[in-house]
Protein backbone atom coordinates (compact mmCIF):
# COMPACT_ATOMS: atom_id res chain seq x y z
CA UNK A 1 0.00 0.00 0.00
CA UNK A 2 2.92 2.34 0.73
CA UNK A 3 3.81 2.31 -3.01
CA UNK A 4 0.53 3.85 -4.09
CA UNK A 5 0.84 7.32 -5.41
CA UNK A 6 -1.71 9.91 -4.52
CA UNK A 7 -2.64 10.13 -8.18
CA UNK A 8 -3.27 6.45 -8.45
CA UNK A 9 -5.35 6.40 -5.32
CA UNK A 10 -7.43 9.30 -6.61
CA UNK A 11 -7.92 7.41 -9.84
CA UNK A 12 -9.16 4.34 -8.02
CA UNK A 13 -11.54 6.36 -5.91
CA UNK A 14 -12.86 8.13 -8.99
CA UNK A 15 -13.35 4.76 -10.71
CA UNK A 16 -15.25 3.38 -7.73
CA UNK A 17 -17.46 6.46 -7.62
CA UNK A 18 -18.30 6.08 -11.31
CA UNK A 19 -19.13 2.45 -10.81
CA UNK A 20 -21.40 3.36 -7.87
CA UNK A 21 -23.10 6.06 -9.94
CA UNK A 22 -23.71 3.58 -12.77
CA UNK A 23 -25.15 1.11 -10.38
CA UNK A 24 -27.40 3.73 -8.83
CA UNK A 25 -28.62 4.83 -12.25
CA UNK A 26 -29.43 1.24 -13.03
CA UNK A 27 -31.23 0.87 -9.70
CA UNK A 28 -33.30 3.96 -10.44
CA UNK A 29 -34.37 2.53 -13.75
CA UNK A 30 -35.29 -0.78 -12.14
CA UNK A 31 -37.09 0.64 -9.13
CA UNK A 32 -40.84 0.95 -9.47
CA UNK A 33 -42.13 4.54 -9.70
CA UNK A 34 -43.64 4.35 -6.22
CA UNK A 35 -40.13 3.96 -4.80
CA UNK A 36 -38.73 7.02 -6.54
CA UNK A 37 -41.10 9.66 -5.20
CA UNK A 38 -43.01 10.48 -2.05
CA UNK A 39 -46.36 8.86 -1.74
CA UNK A 40 -49.62 10.52 -0.76
CA UNK A 41 -49.62 12.51 2.49
CA UNK A 42 -51.47 11.38 5.57
CA UNK A 43 -55.25 11.79 5.62
CA UNK A 44 -55.68 11.42 1.86
CA UNK A 45 -58.47 10.62 2.30
CA UNK A 46 -59.27 11.15 6.00
CA UNK A 47 -61.40 7.99 5.97
CA UNK A 48 -59.37 5.36 4.16
CA UNK A 49 -60.69 3.39 1.20
CA UNK A 50 -59.41 0.21 -0.50
CA UNK A 51 -56.72 0.35 -3.18
CA UNK A 52 -58.02 1.43 -6.56
CA UNK A 53 -56.83 -1.96 -7.79
CA UNK A 54 -59.52 -3.62 -5.64
CA UNK A 55 -62.46 -1.91 -7.28
CA UNK A 56 -64.05 -5.18 -8.31
CA UNK A 57 -64.41 -6.20 -4.67
CA UNK A 58 -67.88 -4.77 -4.18
CA UNK A 59 -71.41 -5.72 -3.17
CA UNK A 60 -73.59 -6.77 -6.06
CA UNK A 61 -77.36 -6.86 -6.35
CA UNK A 62 -78.49 -10.43 -6.92
CA UNK A 63 -81.31 -9.90 -9.38
CA UNK A 64 -82.63 -7.22 -11.71
CA UNK A 65 -84.10 -4.52 -9.52
CA UNK A 66 -87.76 -3.71 -9.98
CA UNK A 67 -87.75 -2.01 -6.59
CA UNK A 68 -84.16 -1.09 -5.71
CA UNK A 69 -85.14 0.02 -2.19
CA UNK A 70 -86.78 -3.32 -1.42
CA UNK A 71 -83.94 -5.55 -2.49
CA UNK A 72 -80.66 -7.14 -1.50
CA UNK A 73 -76.96 -7.09 -2.35
CA UNK A 74 -74.40 -9.77 -1.61
CA UNK A 75 -70.99 -9.78 0.06
CA UNK A 76 -68.13 -10.80 -2.31
CA UNK A 77 -67.16 -13.84 -0.22
CA UNK A 78 -64.80 -15.10 -2.93
CA UNK A 79 -62.59 -12.00 -2.53
CA UNK A 80 -62.44 -11.90 1.28
CA UNK A 81 -59.99 -13.43 3.74
CA UNK A 82 -60.35 -14.56 7.34
CA UNK A 83 -63.78 -14.23 8.93
CA UNK A 84 -64.48 -10.49 9.29
CA UNK A 85 -66.58 -8.68 6.71
CA UNK A 86 -65.45 -5.08 6.14
CA UNK A 87 -68.30 -2.71 6.97
CA UNK A 88 -68.60 -1.41 3.43
CA UNK A 89 -69.05 -4.96 2.12
CA UNK A 90 -71.68 -6.20 4.61
CA UNK A 91 -74.61 -7.64 2.70
CA UNK A 92 -77.77 -5.58 2.41
CA UNK A 93 -81.41 -6.53 2.62
CA UNK A 94 -83.74 -3.58 2.95
CA UNK A 95 -87.52 -3.62 2.73
CA UNK A 96 -87.94 0.09 2.09
CA UNK A 97 -84.47 1.50 1.47
CA UNK A 98 -81.90 2.96 3.86
CA UNK A 99 -83.45 5.75 5.94
CA UNK A 100 -81.38 8.79 6.87
CA UNK A 101 -81.95 8.82 10.61
CA UNK A 102 -80.80 11.78 12.73
CA UNK A 103 -79.31 10.23 15.89
CA UNK A 104 -80.20 13.34 17.88
CA UNK A 105 -83.87 12.77 17.12
CA UNK A 106 -83.93 8.98 17.24
CA UNK A 107 -85.54 7.29 20.26
CA UNK A 108 -86.01 3.72 21.44
CA UNK A 109 -89.32 3.06 23.18
CA UNK A 110 -89.79 -0.07 25.31
CA UNK A 111 -93.35 -0.68 26.44
CA UNK A 112 -96.20 -3.18 26.59
CA UNK A 113 -96.18 -5.82 29.35
CA UNK A 114 -93.59 -4.01 31.48
CA UNK A 115 -93.59 -2.33 34.89
CA UNK A 116 -91.96 0.88 33.71
CA UNK A 117 -92.16 1.84 30.03
CA UNK A 118 -89.05 3.80 29.10
CA UNK A 119 -87.88 5.92 26.19
CA UNK A 120 -84.16 6.20 25.46
CA UNK A 121 -82.02 8.59 23.45
CA UNK A 122 -78.89 7.25 21.77
CA UNK A 123 -76.85 8.99 24.47
CA UNK A 124 -78.86 7.08 27.08
CA UNK A 125 -78.11 3.78 25.33
CA UNK A 126 -74.40 4.60 25.13
CA UNK A 127 -74.24 5.01 28.94
CA UNK A 128 -75.19 1.39 29.67
CA UNK A 129 -72.52 -1.29 30.22
CA UNK A 130 -71.61 -2.57 26.76
CA UNK A 131 -70.70 -5.86 25.16
CA UNK A 132 -68.86 -6.81 21.94
CA UNK A 133 -69.50 -10.09 20.14
CA UNK A 134 -68.35 -11.43 16.78
CA UNK A 135 -71.29 -13.04 14.98
CA UNK A 136 -72.40 -13.90 11.49
CA UNK A 137 -75.60 -12.52 10.03
CA UNK A 138 -77.32 -14.47 7.27
CA UNK A 139 -80.51 -13.75 5.35
CA UNK A 140 -82.89 -16.71 5.44
CA UNK A 141 -83.23 -16.26 1.67
CA UNK A 142 -79.49 -16.83 1.21
CA UNK A 143 -78.52 -19.55 -1.29
CA UNK A 144 -81.54 -19.51 -3.65
CA UNK A 145 -80.95 -23.05 -4.84
CA UNK A 146 -84.27 -24.77 -4.14
CA UNK A 147 -85.13 -23.89 -7.74
CA UNK A 148 -83.19 -23.19 -10.87
CA UNK A 149 -79.61 -22.63 -9.65
CA UNK A 150 -77.35 -21.20 -12.36
CA UNK A 151 -73.97 -22.69 -13.44
CA UNK A 152 -72.34 -19.24 -13.58
CA UNK A 153 -73.06 -18.37 -9.97
CA UNK A 154 -70.15 -17.32 -7.75
CA UNK A 155 -70.03 -17.59 -3.94
CA UNK A 156 -71.35 -14.02 -3.92
CA UNK A 157 -74.41 -15.21 -5.84
CA UNK A 158 -74.97 -18.42 -3.91
CA UNK A 159 -73.98 -17.42 -0.37
CA UNK A 160 -73.42 -13.64 -0.41
CA UNK A 161 -76.31 -12.76 1.91
CA UNK A 162 -73.89 -13.68 4.68
CA UNK A 163 -71.51 -11.44 6.61
CA UNK A 164 -69.65 -11.44 9.92
CA UNK A 165 -68.77 -8.48 12.13
CA UNK A 166 -67.96 -7.57 15.69
CA UNK A 167 -71.14 -6.00 17.09
CA UNK A 168 -71.05 -3.70 20.10
CA UNK A 169 -74.02 -2.55 22.09
CA UNK A 170 -76.09 -3.13 25.22
CA UNK A 171 -77.36 -6.61 26.07
CA UNK A 172 -81.11 -6.48 25.56
CA UNK A 173 -81.41 -8.26 28.94
CA UNK A 174 -80.01 -5.12 30.58
CA UNK A 175 -82.76 -2.98 29.07
CA UNK A 176 -85.43 -5.56 29.93
CA UNK A 177 -84.28 -5.45 33.55
CA UNK A 178 -84.64 -1.67 33.45
CA UNK A 179 -88.28 -1.78 32.35
CA UNK A 180 -89.25 -4.82 34.41
CA UNK A 181 -90.89 -7.55 32.32
CA UNK A 182 -94.26 -9.00 33.34
CA UNK A 183 -94.27 -12.79 33.78
CA UNK A 184 -97.00 -12.99 31.12
CA UNK A 185 -94.73 -11.49 28.43
CA UNK A 186 -93.74 -14.18 25.94
CA UNK A 187 -92.85 -12.21 22.81
CA UNK A 188 -91.16 -8.94 21.92
CA UNK A 189 -92.21 -6.96 18.86
CA UNK A 190 -89.18 -5.21 17.34
CA UNK A 191 -89.91 -2.36 14.96
CA UNK A 192 -87.67 -0.28 12.71
CA UNK A 193 -87.77 3.40 11.76
CA UNK A 194 -87.61 2.73 8.03
CA UNK A 195 -90.42 3.28 5.52
CA UNK A 196 -91.53 -0.34 6.02
CA UNK A 197 -91.67 0.12 9.80
CA UNK A 198 -90.19 -3.38 9.52
CA UNK A 199 -91.47 -5.53 12.36
CA UNK A 200 -90.91 -9.02 13.74
CA UNK A 201 -91.89 -10.91 16.88
CA UNK A 202 -88.97 -12.25 18.92
CA UNK A 203 -89.46 -14.97 21.55
CA UNK A 204 -88.79 -13.67 25.06
CA UNK A 205 -86.20 -16.38 25.74
CA UNK A 206 -84.04 -15.06 22.89
CA UNK A 207 -84.45 -11.50 24.16
CA UNK A 208 -83.11 -12.53 27.59
CA UNK A 209 -80.41 -14.84 26.19
CA UNK A 210 -77.98 -13.16 23.81
CA UNK A 211 -79.83 -10.37 21.99
CA UNK A 212 -77.89 -7.11 21.61
CA UNK A 213 -79.17 -3.60 21.04
CA UNK A 214 -76.19 -2.65 18.89
CA UNK A 215 -74.76 0.73 17.94
CA UNK A 216 -71.35 -0.25 16.59
CA UNK A 217 -69.91 -2.63 14.01
CA UNK A 218 -66.25 -3.55 13.61
CA UNK A 219 -65.15 -0.73 15.88
CA UNK A 220 -67.14 2.13 14.39
CA UNK A 221 -70.72 3.22 14.69
CA UNK A 222 -73.16 1.25 12.56
CA UNK A 223 -73.26 1.97 8.87
CA UNK A 224 -76.58 3.45 7.68
CA UNK A 225 -77.21 0.23 5.71
CA UNK A 226 -76.85 -1.73 8.94
CA UNK A 227 -79.28 0.30 11.00
CA UNK A 228 -77.55 3.51 12.12
CA UNK A 229 -77.91 4.65 14.81
CA UNK A 230 -79.39 1.54 16.50
CA UNK A 231 -80.28 -2.02 15.57
CA UNK A 232 -81.35 -5.23 17.19
CA UNK A 233 -78.90 -8.10 16.76
CA UNK A 234 -80.07 -11.68 17.33
CA UNK A 235 -77.08 -14.05 17.06
CA UNK A 236 -77.80 -17.13 14.93
CA UNK A 237 -81.31 -16.03 13.91
CA UNK A 238 -82.41 -15.27 10.34
CA UNK A 239 -81.17 -11.82 9.40
CA UNK A 240 -84.46 -9.98 8.92
CA UNK A 241 -85.28 -10.40 12.63
CA UNK A 242 -82.30 -8.26 13.64
CA UNK A 243 -84.41 -5.15 13.07
CA UNK A 244 -82.41 -2.18 11.80
CA UNK A 245 -83.04 1.46 12.77
CA UNK A 246 -84.65 0.04 15.91
CA UNK A 247 -87.22 2.43 17.34
CA UNK A 248 -89.57 0.30 19.44
CA UNK A 249 -89.72 -2.88 21.49
CA UNK A 250 -93.15 -3.97 22.74
CA UNK A 251 -93.64 -6.91 25.07
CA UNK A 252 -96.73 -9.03 24.52
CA UNK A 253 -98.19 -12.39 25.49
CA UNK A 254 -98.44 -13.73 21.91
CA UNK A 255 -96.67 -13.26 18.58
CA UNK A 256 -97.83 -10.17 16.71
CA UNK A 257 -98.34 -12.03 13.37
CA UNK A 258 -96.70 -9.33 11.26
CA UNK A 259 -96.58 -9.57 7.48
CA UNK A 260 -92.89 -10.58 7.72
CA UNK A 261 -93.72 -13.68 9.79
CA UNK A 262 -96.85 -14.80 7.92
CA UNK A 263 -96.89 -13.77 4.27
CA UNK A 264 -93.08 -13.72 4.08
CA UNK A 265 -90.31 -15.61 5.88
CA UNK A 266 -92.49 -18.70 6.30
CA UNK A 267 -91.36 -21.91 4.63
CA UNK A 268 -93.92 -23.65 2.42
CA UNK A 269 -93.69 -27.42 2.72
CA UNK A 270 -94.72 -30.08 0.14
CA UNK A 271 -98.00 -30.74 2.01
CA UNK A 272 -99.00 -27.09 1.54
CA UNK A 273 -98.38 -26.11 5.15
CA UNK A 274 -96.17 -23.15 5.95
CA UNK A 275 -93.54 -23.53 8.63
CA UNK A 276 -93.67 -20.41 10.76
CA UNK A 277 -91.08 -18.98 13.17
CA UNK A 278 -88.14 -20.85 11.63
CA UNK A 279 -85.66 -18.61 13.38
CA UNK A 280 -82.34 -20.45 13.56
CA UNK A 281 -79.86 -20.51 10.69
CA UNK A 282 -78.71 -24.13 10.64
CA UNK A 283 -75.13 -25.32 10.14
CA UNK A 284 -73.80 -24.53 6.69
CA UNK A 285 -70.53 -24.10 4.81
CA UNK A 286 -69.22 -22.97 1.46
CA UNK A 287 -65.86 -23.21 -0.27
CA UNK A 288 -64.88 -19.68 -1.36
CA UNK A 289 -61.71 -20.67 -3.28
CA UNK A 290 -61.59 -22.43 -5.69
CA UNK A 291 -65.19 -21.57 -6.45
CA UNK A 292 -67.64 -20.66 -9.19
CA UNK A 293 -66.45 -18.02 -11.63
CA UNK A 294 -62.76 -18.73 -10.95
CA UNK A 295 -60.12 -20.30 -13.16
CA UNK A 296 -57.34 -22.58 -11.89
CA UNK A 297 -54.18 -21.76 -13.86
CA UNK A 298 -51.77 -24.58 -13.20
CA UNK A 299 -51.96 -28.12 -11.85
CA UNK A 300 -50.21 -28.55 -8.53
CA UNK A 301 -50.78 -27.10 -5.09
CA UNK A 302 -54.00 -25.21 -4.42
CA UNK A 303 -55.39 -24.33 -1.03
CA UNK A 304 -59.07 -25.08 -0.66
CA UNK A 305 -60.58 -22.57 1.73
CA UNK A 306 -64.02 -21.50 2.83
CA UNK A 307 -66.38 -20.57 5.63
CA UNK A 308 -68.55 -22.58 8.01
CA UNK A 309 -71.12 -21.41 10.54
CA UNK A 310 -74.06 -22.51 12.68
CA UNK A 311 -76.83 -20.54 14.33
CA UNK A 312 -76.86 -23.11 17.13
CA UNK A 313 -73.27 -22.75 18.32
CA UNK A 314 -69.70 -23.53 17.36
CA UNK A 315 -68.41 -25.37 14.33
CA UNK A 316 -66.92 -28.67 15.46
CA UNK A 317 -65.60 -29.98 12.15
CA UNK A 318 -65.61 -29.23 8.43
CA UNK A 319 -65.10 -31.98 5.90
CA UNK A 320 -64.10 -31.42 2.30
CA UNK A 321 -64.56 -33.67 -0.70
CA UNK A 322 -62.83 -33.23 -4.05
CA UNK A 323 -64.84 -36.01 -5.70
CA UNK A 324 -68.35 -34.66 -5.21
CA UNK A 325 -69.04 -36.29 -1.86
CA UNK A 326 -67.69 -39.81 -2.32
CA UNK A 327 -64.70 -39.38 -0.01
CA UNK A 328 -64.13 -36.73 2.69
CA UNK A 329 -61.17 -35.24 4.53
CA UNK A 330 -61.21 -33.02 7.60
CA UNK A 331 -60.18 -29.44 6.96
CA UNK A 332 -58.13 -27.44 9.45
CA UNK A 333 -60.14 -24.83 11.35
CA UNK A 334 -58.64 -21.40 11.93
CA UNK A 335 -58.90 -20.04 15.47
CA UNK A 336 -60.91 -18.37 16.84
CA UNK A 337 -63.80 -20.82 16.61
CA UNK A 338 -66.65 -18.80 18.12
CA UNK A 339 -70.34 -19.63 18.61
CA UNK A 340 -72.72 -18.28 15.96
CA UNK A 341 -69.74 -16.92 14.06
CA UNK A 342 -68.02 -17.67 10.76
CA UNK A 343 -65.15 -20.15 11.03
CA UNK A 344 -62.48 -20.17 8.32
CA UNK A 345 -61.41 -23.62 7.12
CA UNK A 346 -58.55 -24.69 4.89
CA UNK A 347 -57.34 -27.86 3.21
CA UNK A 348 -54.15 -28.26 1.15
CA UNK A 349 -54.87 -29.88 -2.20
CA UNK A 350 -52.93 -30.94 -5.28
CA UNK A 351 -54.92 -30.52 -8.45
CA UNK A 352 -53.99 -32.98 -11.17
CA UNK A 353 -55.39 -30.78 -13.92
CA UNK A 354 -58.45 -32.93 -14.48
CA UNK A 355 -62.12 -32.65 -13.51
CA UNK A 356 -62.97 -32.42 -9.82
CA UNK A 357 -66.02 -31.59 -7.71
CA UNK A 358 -65.27 -29.60 -4.56
CA UNK A 359 -67.79 -29.82 -1.76
CA UNK A 360 -67.80 -29.07 1.97
CA UNK A 361 -70.01 -30.06 4.88
CA UNK A 362 -70.12 -28.48 8.33
CA UNK A 363 -70.74 -30.30 11.60
CA UNK A 364 -71.69 -28.09 14.55
CA UNK A 365 -71.34 -28.74 18.25
CA UNK A 366 -74.85 -30.19 18.45
CA UNK A 367 -73.59 -32.99 16.14
CA UNK A 368 -75.81 -31.81 13.27
CA UNK A 369 -74.31 -32.50 9.84
CA UNK A 370 -75.00 -30.14 6.94
CA UNK A 371 -77.15 -32.21 4.56
CA UNK A 372 -76.64 -32.92 0.87
CA UNK A 373 -79.12 -31.17 -1.41
CA UNK A 374 -81.12 -34.34 -2.09
CA UNK A 375 -81.74 -34.95 1.63
CA UNK A 376 -82.89 -31.36 2.19
CA UNK A 377 -85.21 -31.28 -0.83
CA UNK A 378 -86.56 -34.71 0.08
CA UNK A 379 -88.01 -33.24 3.27
CA UNK A 380 -88.67 -29.64 2.33
CA UNK A 381 -89.58 -29.86 -1.34
CA UNK A 382 -88.65 -26.93 -3.58
CA UNK A 383 -91.18 -24.30 -2.46
CA UNK A 384 -89.69 -23.67 0.95
CA UNK A 385 -87.77 -20.66 -0.35
CA UNK A 386 -85.91 -19.91 2.85
CA UNK A 387 -83.31 -21.75 4.93
CA UNK A 388 -81.52 -23.59 2.13
CA UNK A 389 -78.45 -24.93 3.94
CA UNK A 390 -77.46 -27.88 1.76
CA UNK A 391 -73.90 -28.75 0.76
CA UNK A 392 -72.54 -26.63 -2.08
CA UNK A 393 -70.56 -28.23 -4.92
CA UNK A 394 -68.21 -26.43 -7.30
CA UNK A 395 -67.38 -28.29 -10.51
CA UNK A 396 -63.83 -27.98 -11.85
CA UNK A 397 -63.61 -28.75 -15.54
CA UNK A 398 -60.62 -30.14 -17.44
CA UNK A 399 -58.53 -27.01 -17.89
CA UNK A 400 -59.51 -25.42 -14.59
CA UNK A 401 -62.73 -23.47 -15.17
CA UNK A 402 -64.87 -23.58 -11.99
CA UNK A 403 -68.66 -23.46 -12.07
CA UNK A 404 -71.68 -24.06 -9.84
CA UNK A 405 -72.55 -27.77 -10.07
CA UNK A 406 -76.27 -27.81 -10.84
CA UNK B 1 -73.95 -27.75 53.61
CA UNK B 2 -71.53 -27.87 50.77
CA UNK B 3 -71.43 -24.09 50.52
CA UNK B 4 -70.68 -23.43 54.18
CA UNK B 5 -66.92 -23.58 53.94
CA UNK B 6 -66.99 -21.36 50.85
CA UNK B 7 -68.87 -18.57 52.55
CA UNK B 8 -65.80 -16.72 53.90
CA UNK B 9 -64.16 -16.83 50.45
CA UNK B 10 -67.30 -15.46 48.79
CA UNK B 11 -67.50 -12.65 51.35
CA UNK B 12 -63.86 -11.81 50.76
CA UNK B 13 -64.37 -11.73 47.01
CA UNK B 14 -67.40 -9.50 47.35
CA UNK B 15 -65.52 -7.14 49.60
CA UNK B 16 -63.17 -6.02 46.81
CA UNK B 17 -66.09 -5.06 44.52
CA UNK B 18 -67.76 -1.79 45.44
CA UNK B 19 -71.43 -2.39 46.07
CA UNK B 20 -72.30 0.50 43.74
CA UNK B 21 -70.57 -0.98 40.64
CA UNK B 22 -73.77 -2.42 39.21
CA UNK B 23 -76.85 -0.60 40.42
CA UNK B 24 -80.15 -2.40 40.43
CA UNK B 25 -81.39 0.17 37.95
CA UNK B 26 -79.31 2.59 35.94
CA UNK B 27 -82.23 4.99 35.62
CA UNK B 28 -81.18 6.18 32.16
CA UNK B 29 -83.95 7.20 29.82
CA UNK B 30 -87.26 8.58 31.00
CA UNK B 31 -90.89 7.62 31.31
CA UNK B 32 -92.74 8.28 28.04
CA UNK B 33 -96.02 10.14 28.07
CA UNK B 34 -99.18 8.32 27.04
CA UNK B 35 -99.22 10.46 23.90
CA UNK B 36 -95.65 9.46 23.02
CA UNK B 37 -96.53 5.77 23.37
CA UNK B 38 -99.73 6.19 21.36
CA UNK B 39 -97.88 7.91 18.53
CA UNK B 40 -95.60 4.88 18.03
CA UNK B 41 -97.94 2.09 19.09
CA UNK B 42 -99.12 1.18 15.58
CA UNK B 43 -99.11 -2.63 15.65
CA UNK B 44 -102.32 -4.63 15.26
CA UNK B 45 -102.51 -8.07 16.84
CA UNK B 46 -104.29 -11.06 15.36
CA UNK B 47 -107.11 -10.63 17.90
CA UNK B 48 -107.61 -7.05 16.72
CA UNK B 49 -105.97 -5.37 19.69
CA UNK B 50 -104.61 -2.07 18.46
CA UNK B 51 -107.16 -1.51 15.70
CA UNK B 52 -108.12 2.17 15.57
CA UNK B 53 -111.64 3.63 15.38
CA UNK B 54 -113.02 4.16 11.91
CA UNK B 55 -114.48 2.17 9.04
CA UNK B 56 -114.27 1.69 5.29
CA UNK B 57 -116.38 -0.01 2.63
CA UNK B 58 -115.49 -2.23 -0.30
CA UNK B 59 -116.81 0.46 -2.64
CA UNK B 60 -114.58 3.14 -1.11
CA UNK B 61 -111.66 0.73 -1.23
CA UNK B 62 -112.16 0.13 -4.95
CA UNK B 63 -111.46 3.79 -5.70
CA UNK B 64 -108.47 3.99 -3.36
CA UNK B 65 -107.03 0.79 -4.84
CA UNK B 66 -107.35 2.12 -8.39
CA UNK B 67 -105.57 5.34 -7.46
CA UNK B 68 -102.85 4.12 -5.10
CA UNK B 69 -102.33 0.37 -5.48
CA UNK B 70 -103.19 -0.80 -9.00
CA UNK B 71 -100.04 0.60 -10.61
CA UNK B 72 -97.95 -2.04 -8.84
CA UNK B 73 -100.46 -4.77 -7.96
CA UNK B 74 -102.57 -4.66 -11.16
CA UNK B 75 -106.09 -3.38 -11.69
CA UNK B 76 -107.62 -6.51 -10.19
CA UNK B 77 -104.84 -7.36 -7.76
CA UNK B 78 -103.48 -9.91 -10.23
CA UNK B 79 -99.90 -8.73 -9.67
CA UNK B 80 -97.82 -6.52 -11.93
CA UNK B 81 -94.55 -4.99 -10.76
CA UNK B 82 -95.27 -6.23 -7.26
CA UNK B 83 -97.01 -9.12 -5.52
CA UNK B 84 -100.21 -10.72 -6.69
CA UNK B 85 -102.88 -10.16 -4.03
CA UNK B 86 -105.80 -12.20 -5.30
CA UNK B 87 -106.59 -15.86 -5.95
CA UNK B 88 -104.30 -18.88 -5.88
CA UNK B 89 -106.70 -20.90 -3.73
CA UNK B 90 -105.82 -24.57 -3.52
CA UNK B 91 -102.37 -24.13 -5.10
CA UNK B 92 -100.16 -24.37 -2.01
CA UNK B 93 -99.22 -28.01 -2.75
CA UNK B 94 -98.64 -27.34 -6.45
CA UNK B 95 -95.31 -27.21 -8.25
CA UNK B 96 -95.86 -23.48 -8.61
CA UNK B 97 -97.90 -22.35 -5.60
CA UNK B 98 -99.56 -18.94 -5.73
CA UNK B 99 -99.34 -17.22 -2.36
CA UNK B 100 -101.70 -14.26 -2.05
CA UNK B 101 -103.61 -12.46 0.68
CA UNK B 102 -106.50 -14.77 -0.11
CA UNK B 103 -104.69 -18.07 -0.46
CA UNK B 104 -101.90 -17.73 2.11
CA UNK B 105 -102.27 -14.95 4.68
CA UNK B 106 -103.62 -16.40 7.96
CA UNK B 107 -104.98 -13.18 9.50
CA UNK B 108 -106.94 -10.25 8.06
CA UNK B 109 -105.51 -8.05 10.83
CA UNK B 110 -102.05 -8.49 9.27
CA UNK B 111 -103.35 -6.94 6.05
CA UNK B 112 -104.57 -3.84 7.89
CA UNK B 113 -101.33 -3.62 9.90
CA UNK B 114 -99.09 -3.94 6.86
CA UNK B 115 -101.01 -1.53 4.65
CA UNK B 116 -101.09 1.05 7.41
CA UNK B 117 -97.37 0.81 8.25
CA UNK B 118 -95.80 0.28 4.83
CA UNK B 119 -98.18 0.99 1.93
CA UNK B 120 -98.50 2.56 -0.55
CA UNK B 121 -94.88 1.89 -1.37
CA UNK B 122 -94.22 5.42 -2.63
CA UNK B 123 -95.94 7.09 0.36
CA UNK B 124 -96.09 4.84 3.43
CA UNK B 125 -98.36 5.92 6.31
CA UNK B 126 -100.16 8.39 4.04
CA UNK B 127 -103.59 6.70 4.16
CA UNK B 128 -106.12 7.57 6.86
CA UNK B 129 -107.39 4.77 9.09
CA UNK B 130 -110.73 4.87 7.23
CA UNK B 131 -108.87 4.46 3.93
CA UNK B 132 -106.90 1.50 5.31
CA UNK B 133 -110.14 -0.17 6.40
CA UNK B 134 -111.58 0.49 2.95
CA UNK B 135 -108.65 -0.80 0.92
CA UNK B 136 -108.38 -3.87 3.19
CA UNK B 137 -112.08 -4.53 2.58
CA UNK B 138 -111.58 -4.26 -1.18
CA UNK B 139 -108.61 -6.65 -1.27
CA UNK B 140 -110.58 -9.19 0.81
CA UNK B 141 -113.61 -8.72 -1.41
CA UNK B 142 -111.59 -9.33 -4.59
CA UNK B 143 -110.61 -12.64 -2.95
CA UNK B 144 -114.25 -13.52 -2.32
CA UNK B 145 -113.67 -13.39 1.43
CA UNK B 146 -115.97 -10.38 1.94
CA UNK B 147 -119.21 -9.51 0.08
CA UNK B 148 -119.37 -6.45 -2.16
CA UNK B 149 -121.41 -4.50 0.37
CA UNK B 150 -119.11 -5.12 3.33
CA UNK B 151 -117.96 -2.34 5.65
CA UNK B 152 -114.91 -3.08 7.79
CA UNK B 153 -114.25 -1.75 11.28
CA UNK B 154 -112.35 -2.66 14.44
CA UNK B 155 -115.10 -5.02 15.59
CA UNK B 156 -115.54 -7.18 12.50
CA UNK B 157 -112.04 -7.20 10.95
CA UNK B 158 -110.59 -9.67 13.53
CA UNK B 159 -113.56 -12.03 13.07
CA UNK B 160 -112.88 -12.64 9.37
CA UNK B 161 -112.08 -16.31 8.77
CA UNK B 162 -109.11 -16.37 6.43
CA UNK B 163 -109.02 -19.52 4.23
CA UNK B 164 -105.45 -20.43 5.23
CA UNK B 165 -105.89 -19.68 8.93
CA UNK B 166 -104.81 -23.22 9.87
CA UNK B 167 -102.16 -23.48 7.18
CA UNK B 168 -99.13 -22.91 9.40
CA UNK B 169 -97.01 -25.18 11.56
CA UNK B 170 -95.49 -23.82 14.71
CA UNK B 171 -93.85 -23.81 17.22
CA UNK B 172 -91.78 -26.88 16.26
CA UNK B 173 -91.29 -26.04 12.65
CA UNK B 174 -88.20 -27.98 11.60
CA UNK B 175 -88.08 -31.45 13.14
CA UNK B 176 -85.89 -32.61 10.27
CA UNK B 177 -82.94 -30.53 11.40
CA UNK B 178 -83.08 -31.12 15.15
Amino acid sequence: MAGFSVTRRRGLLAGAATLLADRRAAAQEDAPPWMRQQGSPVTTPPYGVPSRHEQTVIRRARVALKFPTASSSGTPLQDLHGIITPNGLHYERHHAGVPTVDPAEHRLLIHGLVDRPLIFTIDDILRFPSISQIHFLECSGNTPEFRDPKPNWTPQDTHGLLSCCEWTGVPLSTLLAEVGVHPSAKWVLAEGADAAAMSRSVPIAKAWDDAIVAYAQNGERLRPEQGYPLRLFLPGFEGNMSIKWLRRLKLGDQPFQTREETSKYTDLMPDGKGRQFTFIMEAKSVITRPAGGQQLRDPGFHEITGLAWSGRGRIRRVEVSTDGGTSWRSASLQEPILPKCLTRFRLPWTWDGGPAALRSRAIDDTGYVQPPREALVDVRGINSGYHFNAQQTWQIAQGGAVSNAV
Amino acid sequence: MRFDYLAPAICAAMAVVPASAEPRHYAFGRTPTEAEIAAENIDIRADGKGLPPGQGSVAQGRDIFAQTCAACHGDNGQGLLSDRLVGGFGTLKDHNPVRTVGSYWPYATTLFDYVRRAMPFNAPQSLTDDQVYAVSAYVLSMNGILPEDAVLNAANLPTIGMPNRNGFISPDPRPDVR
